[in-house]
């Protein structure tokens, strides 16, 4: 097998005195789509977070597509035009349409002519068939659309990676199928996933591995058809307990 | 079977019921003021009307755009106030946005000293009340300053004193004017090049933003003006004399220590509006930008700045607002603005109703004009919301 | 991939690791993270250094405290003659009040202040507050005022200093409260005489500077009654802080009466409540809790405005400086006289903002508490 995508050893994060991550060890290989789960405040979005530096590890190495994420400023855009997030609460930029906001990255980012820019933003809108709405503004989109909107956004970058943080958490239940499919379709062709989610349904039809987290540990990580059958940690087992419909 | 108009027992006769009452108590109320009002006139023999308005006033007026002398009437004694409060007002404005929102992005910043000297300054001066600041600046100005007859030399020929602010100024020429006329169109030129700048931005994807040469576009057609009209460097330049400085524009201590005593307090309040307006931008944008590989500038251009002006920009017309009615407080120091002067006619001729009139019209106007612009404004850069 | 065996559980979480010893990190990152801010440190440091021990020996070491005016002169202004202070603070604190009755304003200001610091806590906003306010007022009255109960008569034209300020201050709130209110509710009203009549108020009074309402007050309020009716100045004063606050508290409760979800109103009337009962006990108390920090603010623009009555010849704690400023003697030492009158200013002024602060914070968690009980 060839070099994971991501690699991340011994990593520790403090928040002031708060242990939120402690001696994390993960591998993703390339192509590959993990799920992380566990209790809030286990630290799983932290990591995820770490991966972009939107949040800075102290302690351990995290290595991204063969570029070891320091304090040096160039390897952290280097990661970030190679790596896509989408956020809980989709972040998307009010003041701007969706078109704008979809293709404000390739513009003055990666610097491609306005024209190009746009073409490309109204493919990764087709992509997530939302092209009809590229006139709009976030603010008259359903959260559902919204959502859709920002995986179009951190796709058109062309990333090698995507990063989901709790895609649907904030979304009402009948819009949350509609950004799950879109992630489905993603997984099909191919991404790099890490998601970090409570739908169980995704985890079981999509993901190679699930891990899951507490209190700053990843206690345990499986193909799902373990994961799910026979957890082996009582944690997990507790874990799943309360998640999983009866 | 239609009920009666006045109806108790609908809710539209209710309603029209409760207005009528309303406008009845108001109108009594006023009927009932007013017949007290004249009653108390006539037993003062005070006129009534605005015909005062067309008669030599008396006083003189000491400072202002506008020269005045005790044979002017009325109606040029509040033109002139009206100028002097604008005078002020406009300097101020100026003034107080750009130290504020120094003060204010101070107060955000990394270096612990500077942010706590910006704290400090806020904290200061938006807790004492204002009238408090204006008679310590206005004492600094009258008993602390020099005398005029040797007055503090900030630069050459700009001198500070109990007299006031002097400084030289260019004696009018055409070589001005032409600079002047040159103005208008070097803006247009930088504006143009701008574009054009931006607009081959967009078209390769790269590019030089030309934000510095367009600057220096509007500042050499003004120039060239200038050169092109004779180069005229004539200055009429403050004299020391024996007992004071002649010359030069003289800004007087009252003006001076209004303006600054204005500006200080105001920028203290723009300082909070800066500073919350960057805070209220939720993290989320920040993260995004930083996310799609967007540098701190171009996050601050592209993605903050927008969303923090809209939440900027009414408040601090507010604070623009409450500059203006604060200058009222120019009566206190003597500086002959619209209610100070408003004051000096009250005593002269006792019509305290007309006057007063006069005063609050002006500043409504002002108000309206100033909410008319803030609505569209408003409407202009609204987050378009489903 | 081959299944991770589940750690043991150490229970503890570690310790973050010193990262650098404390002090000299933070000066790494607080003053010198960049050049520029290296270079501010080494500016603002300078500037310091210079500055700070020449005001402290201006304002403390080599200052004369006693009220010795020869020593005060010697002094030649290279520091600061608190004699002044000592000499006049009590012409400051109380105006022109009777000297040996100037215990009376004193003890009626402490009390004042005692409610205050009684009502600042959310625990004790009960029903019996409001008349618990209403009692203190009257003590203060009739303290300050006097005639009855063995207090001699002291006319109003004498009362001064910084128990005027709070009285103005005290009254001026009060009394706006209702009347913002009440216009308020018209605002929103959907009655166009209502809703016009009450924005045209608001708009009106919110547009001019309080000195032309003090000038209004002064000039017109005369001539508005009828013959033979008299306002003592300071009523005439008291009321026109009063309609100005007015207009300014009616947007403070509109804030509040905005921030009601519709569908307290809605409820209210599917119970069969009518508008006004709706208003008095569901609408009102809900809002008129969600705007109390900026009630406190109301509060603290009032105090701060009360100065302006200078301008109209009453000696609040402004104008009973300048009264002490007017003696000749005294008069050169104008700096010391308003770094005093400016500190008890700015100590009230901070005092309620950070409280104000502190009340917003905690009402945050308090709103959600279901015992919420205010009236």
């Amino acid at each position: 097998m060839s070099e994971p995508i991501i690699q991340l050893a011994g990593v520790n994060k403090w928040y002031g005195r708060f242990h939120v991550l402690k001696d994390v060890d993960l591998e993703v290989a390339a192509g590959e789509r993990i799920v992380i789960c566990g209790p809030s405040g286990s630290g799983k979005s932290t990591l995820i977070r770490c991966i972009n530096r939107l949040e800075e590890h102290q302690q351990g190495r995290i290595v991204v597509d063969g570029v070891e994420l320091t304090e040096d400023l160039k390897s952290v855009e280097r990661i970030r035009r190679e790596v896509g997030m989408v956020f809980q609460q989709f972040n998307l930029f009010p003041h701007l349409t969706v078109l704008e906001n979809v293709a404000l990255a390739p513009a003055w980012v990666l610097r491609l002519p306005r024209e190009e820019a746009e073409a490309r933003a109204m493919q990764q809108l087709a992509r997530v068939r939302i092209a009809d709405q590229a006139a709009k503004h976030p603010g008259q989109l359903s959260g559902g659309q919204q959502q859709r909107v920002a995986i179009a956004r951190a796709l058109c970058m062309q990333p090698r990676i995507m990063l989901f943080d709790e895609p649907t958490s904030a979304l009402d239940p009948e819009m949350v199928k509609e950004v799950l499919d879109v992630m489905l379709e993603l997984a099909g062709q191919g991404m790099t996933m890490v998601v970090v989610t409570h739908e169980m349904g995704f985890a079981r039809s999509v993901a190679d591995r699930v891990v899951f987290m507490d209190e700053g540990r990843i206690v345990e990580q499986n193909p799902p058809r373990e994961f799910f059958a026979n957890p082996r940690s009582e944690r997990t087992r507790d874990f799943l307990g309360k998640i999983l419909p009866r | 079977m239609k009920a009666p108009l006045l109806s108790w027992s609908t809710r539209s006769g209710r309603a029209r019921l409760y207005q009528a009452a309303l406008l009845a108590a108001i109108a009594l109320a006023a009927a009932l003021l007013w017949r007290n009002t004249r009653q108390n006139l006539t037993a003062r023999q005070i006129r009534t009307g605005f015909g005062f308005l067309g008669q030599p006033a008396g006083f003189d007026i000491g400072e202002g755009l506008v020269r005045y002398g005790p044979t002017d009437t009325y109606l040029l004694a509040f033109a002139a106030g009206i100028a002097n409060t604008l005078r002020v007002a406009v300097a101020g404005i100026v003034l107080a946005t750009v130290l504020g929102t120094l003060v204010g992005l101070g107060r955000l910043s990394r270096n612990a000293l500077v942010r706590w000297l910006c704290t400090g300054y806020v904290e200061l001066l938006r807790n004492v009340p204002l009238i408090i600041q204006l008679f310590a600046w206005y004492l600094v100005a009258t008993e602390i300053l020099p005398e005029a007859s040797s007055p503090i030399a900030l630069a050459p020929h700009v001198y500070l004193s109990k007299g006031g602010l002097q400084f030289p100024h260019p004696v009018w020429a055409r070589g001005w004017a032409w600079a002047l006329a040159a103005v208008p169109p070097g803006l247009a030129a930088a504006w143009v090049l701008a574009r054009w700048a931006r607009a081959r931005r967009e078209r390769t994807g790269r590019g030089p933003r030309l934000a510095w040469p367009a600057a220096l576009l509007a500042v050499a057609f003004p120039v060239a003006g200038w050169l092109a009209g004779g180069a005229p460097h004539a200055l009429e330049l403050p004299e020391v004399t024996r007992f004071n400085v002649s010359g030069g524009v003289s800004l007087t201590p009252e003006f001076l220590a209004l303006l600054v005593g204005l500006c200080t307090f105001t920028a203290a309040f723009i300082a909070e509006i800066v500073r919350s307006g960057v805070l209220a931008v939720p993290h989320g944008q920040t993260e995004a930008a930083a996310a799609l590989g967007l540098t701190p500038r171009q996050a601050t251009r592209l993605v903050l700045l927008p969303q923090a002006l809209r939440v900027i920009v009414p408040p601090l017309t507010s604070q623009f607002l409450n500059l203006t009615k604060n200058s009222s407080l120019a009566v206190a120091i003597g500086y002959p603005d619209l209610v100070s002067i408003a004051n000096t006619a009250i005593n002269q001729n006792g019509q305290a109703l007309e006057c007063i009139v006069v005063i609050m019209s002006v500043y409504l106007a002002i108000n309206l004009v100033t909410a008319l612009g803030m609505g569209w404004y408003n409407r202009r850069v609204a987050l378009v919301e489903g | 991939m081959e299944a991770i065996a589940a750690r043991p559980d150490p229970a503890a979480a570690r310790e973050p690791p010193p990262a650098a010893p404390g002090p000299a990190a933070w000066v790494r990152r607080n003053l010198f993270s960049s050049v520029p801010s290296a270079l501010a440190t080494l500016l603002v440091g300078a500037a310091l250094v210079r500055v700070l021990p020449a005001a402290v020996r201006w304002l403390f070491t080599g200052a004369v405290w006693a009220p010795d005016y020869e020593a005060c002169r010697r002094l030649e202004y290279h520091a600061a003659c608190w004699g002044f202070v000592a000499e006049k603070h009590r012409l400051v604190l109380f105006g022109r009040y009777p000297f040996a009755e100037q215990w009376r304003p004193l003890v009626a200001t402490l009390l004042v202040v005692a409610a205050l610091a009684a009502s600042a806590h959310p625990r004790s906003w009960r029903r019996w507050l409001a008349p618990a306010w209403a009692v203190v007022l009257a003590a203060f009255f009739l303290l300050v005022r006097g005639g009855a109960l063995g207090l001699t008569y002291v006319d109003p034209g004498l009362w001064g200093g910084l128990p005027l300020t709070v009285l103005l201050t005290l009254v001026g709130v009060s009394a706006s409260i209702p009347i913002g209110i009440v216009l308020a509710l018209g605002r929103r009203s959907r009655l166009p005489v209502a809703r016009g009549a009450a924005s045209l108020y608001i708009e009106m009074v919110r547009g001019v500077p309080l000195i032309t309402v003090l000038f209004v007050a002064s000039f017109v309020f005369p001539l508005l009654l009828p013959q033979g009716l008299r306002l003592d100045p300071l009523a005439r004063i008291a009321l026109a802080i009063t309609l100005f606050q007015a207009a300014y508290m009616a947007e403070v409760v509109r804030g509040g009466l905005q921030a009601l979800p519709k569908g307290q109103l809605e409820a209210a009337a599917s119970l069969g409540l009518s508008w006004w009962q709706a208003q008095r006990r569901v609408v009102l108390p809900q809002a008129l809790v969600l705007v109390i920090p900026s009630f406190v603010n109301s509060l603290l623009s009032t105090f701060m405005d009360t100065s302006l009555v200078t301008v109209v010849s009453m000696y609040d704690l402004t104008g009973a400086l300048r009264l002490a400023l007017g003696d000749p003697q005294w008069r050169n030492f104008f700096i010391e006289g308003y770094l005093f009158v400016g500190a008890v200013y700015f100590a009230c002024c901070l005092a309620m903002s950070r409280y104000s602060h502190w009340l917003e914070k905690r009402l945050g968690r308090w709103a959600r508490r279901p015992e919420a009980s205010a009236a």
